[in-house]
């Protein structure tokens, strides 16, 4: 393993001032956001941490098998072999599922398109130092704004589909933005309110669904009337595969999100406030203003992940858990792709290929896609702390800098 | 924060009002605002002569039928002028630093009044939902002293939410398998087990103190709904644990209303109690309290004093990590008796802002928590008094009010210095 190029930076005096917890920050954001590595070197601890995930997966398989627990006690070697056949069973099933056919590699596509737009929302928090958990009640806010836009405007359908979007970001923004708005004014830590936005959302998204703005007429369900014609986002590969127009929404949102954190103003104050909120102060920007406006980008690309499974996922009747868990896994997303989009964006096809793999999982080997959310809490772990990667791989030490992100309560 | 303090100097400086004096220049406002709200509109607006009964006795209580009746238009009419003697006293008398006091007061009494003006002409349990404000505090009252414990000592734990679900799980399913004191044992070894994990990734590994967190909760809420969904709905006999018995205390218990709020309860009710009391006493009296604190305040200075920085936040955090263990099995025994998926639901968080509302003390988040609790519990009583509210808006209740909370309604909050800073040993 090489030297890390990160320790003789010539252009960043900081470096050399010792252990000052402002450039600790730094490090660590470079880190979190891959500035500092080469391309490969970014690959290998997220490569094995993945790897790890689906070992441990394995494990949990193995140990819960009740079937297999039930003849141990007469014959061990049987039941060890049940178990490592479950896992088989279980793994080929997770990749036929996500890559074995061209409907198989459609829903990934489609199972990637809220996770890579989620994800983006979160790594554009985490660059600017904050840690949004909120992007679940972001997407229900945003999902439900484009519903309403779906269900109560008449129009031909590009102008349709492009107002139901518009209104799931400024919704989703909003949403955000209060977060934003708290953390700027008061200094409420973002994670709380953001948690708790997300319970208040999901709350109003299954009061809005039994009024009758949002149910079919005559019905009691507790779901939106069936959307029309006109909003739905048209299938990219004809009917019978359910990837979307949404696919080309969340890959220009990934080109969009790099012009705006490297090429733009804005994305260079935003990413200087990760690195040092009080350095943004002295340089004369407006960190209210700042963590306001990026909660609200990053609650418009949320509301816009909420959009794409409300006007991209048939039958277009919209139920009270269309957000799923999408809003967790795209903080492990954004952590495995180092907040970069690019790297948000290969994250998400690996995620999408894991959940709809892990839905044929579950229909084909009887693991509950459940299993999903241990590997991603696990990719997080070995994200987050690389040394533990390194020492169960027997690496050469490289950088062993604190994966601090957040500060206090008061930060 | 920067942007706060700056903020505040400059309104210092025009209005010549000390950040407390303009707080209680607000709360002053927002009661007169309440009382005239309570006045008009649920006082002057209810029908004259309509009475609300507030039931005080439960059915298995000694002394029964003791009820409380109230005229509910003269009785709200004059809730709404005590409230807006509350604020016109803020306002005039700003100096003194009664503000928390004057606005619990404030919505205590507000609390009244809306539940006499949702109960007029009915009956209305009252003593049913100040017992059901003690239960629905403690799992929240535990996690803030979870968090307490752990912040103290300079770590921030997020993870709550997901050391209650973890040892919630372990208990239901150990209780189900080996008995009541195994679904002890194991709730709270898994919970200390947990914090262990929390203490060792951001203490070992120094990974950041909120993503430890966030990764215990997904682990916790991922694993249980996993084994939930391959060993629970297969084998049901591990779901169905023995519902740990109240245990009434003589004499104590017969005590109309205060009997069956505080001495009829299962005894983790009690232990939370006695938790609260041994924490404020190790904390503030004991050798080991000193040491914790300094170690959350200046962990560099208890190092030179010869402190053993990380062993003391090992310790903490993983008896903090039992803490929240025996707020699982409560929750898993006593409060539901079996497991549900996601069962905890964000009360860990909801702890959390207790404990922020608490001003980091144990007697701040019992107080905290039974406000938690009595929203919670009106939420749920007047959801059964079907007055109109969707029942979802009421649900939405106590997470808006912990927004408000951790958003400094309570004032400023002072967390310990070196809360969520990682130690270096040099």
């Amino acid at each position: 393993m090489a030297e890390p190029p990160s320790e003789s930076h010539p252009e960043d005096p900081n470096r050399k001032q010792g252990e000052e917890s402002s450039t600790e920050t730094q490090r660590t954001l470079r880190r979190m956001t891959g500035v500092d590595e080469s391309w490969w070197r970014g690959l290998v601890v997220p490569g094995l941490s993945v790897l790890l995930a689906l070992i441990v997966g394995g494990i949990i398989i193995m140990v819960t098998d009740v079937d297999a627990w039930r003849v141990m006690g007469e014959n061990p070697v049987a039941a060890i072999g049940e178990m490592l056949n479950d896992v088989w069973v279980a793994y080929r099933a997770l990749f036929m599922g996500a890559f074995g056919s061209v409907r198989a590699i459609s829903e990934t596509l489609f199972t990637a398109t809220p996770l890579v737009l989620a994800g983006l929302a979160v790594a554009v928090g985490f660059q600017t130092g904050l840690f949004n958990i909120g992007a679940r009640g972001q997407m229900f806010m945003g999902g439900l704004a484009a519903v309403w836009v779906g269900l109560h405007v008449d129009l031909p359908a590009i102008l349709h589909i492009t107002l139901a979007i518009l209104a799931a970001i400024v919704a989703g923004g909003i949403w955000g933005g209060i977060t934003g708005l708290l953390k700027a004014r008061t200094g409420a830590h973002e994670v709380i309110t953001t948690i708790m936005l997300n319970f208040v959302a999901a709350f109003f998204v299954l009061w809005a669904l039994k009024t009758p703005a949002f149910q079919a007429e005559g019905s009691n369900l507790p779901q939106s009337a069936p959307l029309p014609e006109t909003v739905r986002l048209p299938p990219i590969f004809g009917e019978q595969y359910r990837v979307n127009i949404g696919l080309v929404i969340a890959v220009a949102a990934v080109f969009f999100v790099y012009w705006l954190m490297y090429r733009s103003t804005l994305g260079f104050e935003f990413r200087a406030t990760g690195f040092s909120p009080s350095a943004s102060v002295y340089a004369g920007m407006s960190v209210s203003f700042l963590l306001t406006a990026v909660m609200f980008i990053s609650g418009g690309l949320a509301g816009v992940a909420g959009a794409t499974m409300t006007q991209g996922l048939p039958p277009y009747t919209v139920t009270s858990n269309f957000a799923g868990t999408i809003g967790f896994d795209a903080i492990a997303l954004a952590l495995l792709g180092r907040s970069h989009p690019f790297g948000v964006a290969w994250a998400g096809l690996l995620f999408g290929a894991l959940i709809a793999g892990g839905r044929s999982m579950q229909a084909v080997a009887g693991v509950s896609v459940d299993l999903v959310i241990v590997m991603q809490a696990l990719i997080i772990v070995f994200i987050a702390a690389p040394e533990l990667v390194r020492a169960i791989f027997r690496l050469k030490k490289a950088d062993t800098e604190p994966t601090q992100l957040t500060k206090g309560w008061g930060a | 924060m920067t942007a706060v303090i700056d903020r505040e100097e400059t309104l210092e400086h025009k209005n010549r009002l000390t950040p407390e004096e303009r707080r209680s220049v607000g709360v002053g406002v927002a009661l007169i605002a309440m009382g005239l709200f309570v006045f008009f509109f649920l006082g002057l607006a209810v029908q004259a002569g309509e009475q609300s009964t507030f039931n005080l006795s439960l059915q298995t209580d000694r002394f029964q039928d003791l009820s409380w009746v109230v005229d509910a238009r003269s009785f709200n009419i004059a809730i709404g002028l005590i409230i807006l003697g509350l604020g016109v006293w803020r306002l005039t008398r700003r100096a003194l630093d009664w503000t928390n006091i004057a606005l619990a007061l404030g919505f205590a009494l507000f609390s009244f009044a809306f539940l006499a003006w949702a109960a007029a002409g009915s009956q209305f349990s009252l003593v049913g939902m100040l017992r059901s404000t003690v239960i629905l505090a403690v799992v929240v009252v535990i996690g803030a002293l979870t968090g307490l414990m752990c912040e103290r000592v300079g770590v921030i734990n997020i993870g709550i939410e997901g050391q209650l679900l973890a040892s919630a799980f372990a208990g239901v399913v150990l209780s189900s398998a080996f008995g009541t004191w195994a679904g002890l044992a194991g709730a709270l070894t898994v919970g200390g087990l947990l914090g262990w994990l929390l203490a060792w990734l951001t203490i070992k590994f120094r990974v950041d103190q909120i993503i430890a967190g966030v990764v215990i909760n997904f682990l916790a809420l991922g694993l249980t709904s996993l084994m939930s969904a391959r060993i629970l709905a297969d084998v049901q006999s591990l779901n169905a644990p023995e519902r740990i018995p109240a245990w009434r205390i003589p004499l104590l218990s017969d005590i109309p209303v205060i009997g069956p709020m505080f001495f009829d309860h299962t005894f983790f009710v009690y232990g939370m109690f006695v938790l609260v009391v041994v924490i404020h006493f190790g904390l503030f009296y004991t050798r080991w309290g000193l040491r914790s604190r300094s170690v959350g305040e200046h962990p560099k200075a208890a190092d030179t004093a010869g402190i053993n920085v990380y062993w003391v936040r090992y310790r903490n955090v993983i008896l903090g990590g039992m803490i929240a263990g025996f707020g699982g099995a409560f929750l898993g025994l006593a409060q539901v008796a079996r497991f549900e998926e996601d069962m905890t639901g964000g009360i860990g968080f909801i702890g959390l802002a207790a404990m922020i509302f608490g001003k980091w003390l144990p007697f701040g988040a019992l107080g905290a928590g039974l406000v938690f609790g009595f929203a919670r519990s009106v939420q749920q009583k007047v959801a059964i008094l079907n007055i109109g509210i969707p029942s979802e808006f009421l649900l939405m209740v106590p997470y808006i009010v912990t927004i408000i909370v951790v958003a400094g309604v309570v004032g400023r909050t002072r967390p310990p210095a070196a809360d969520g800073q990682p130690y270096i040993k040099q």
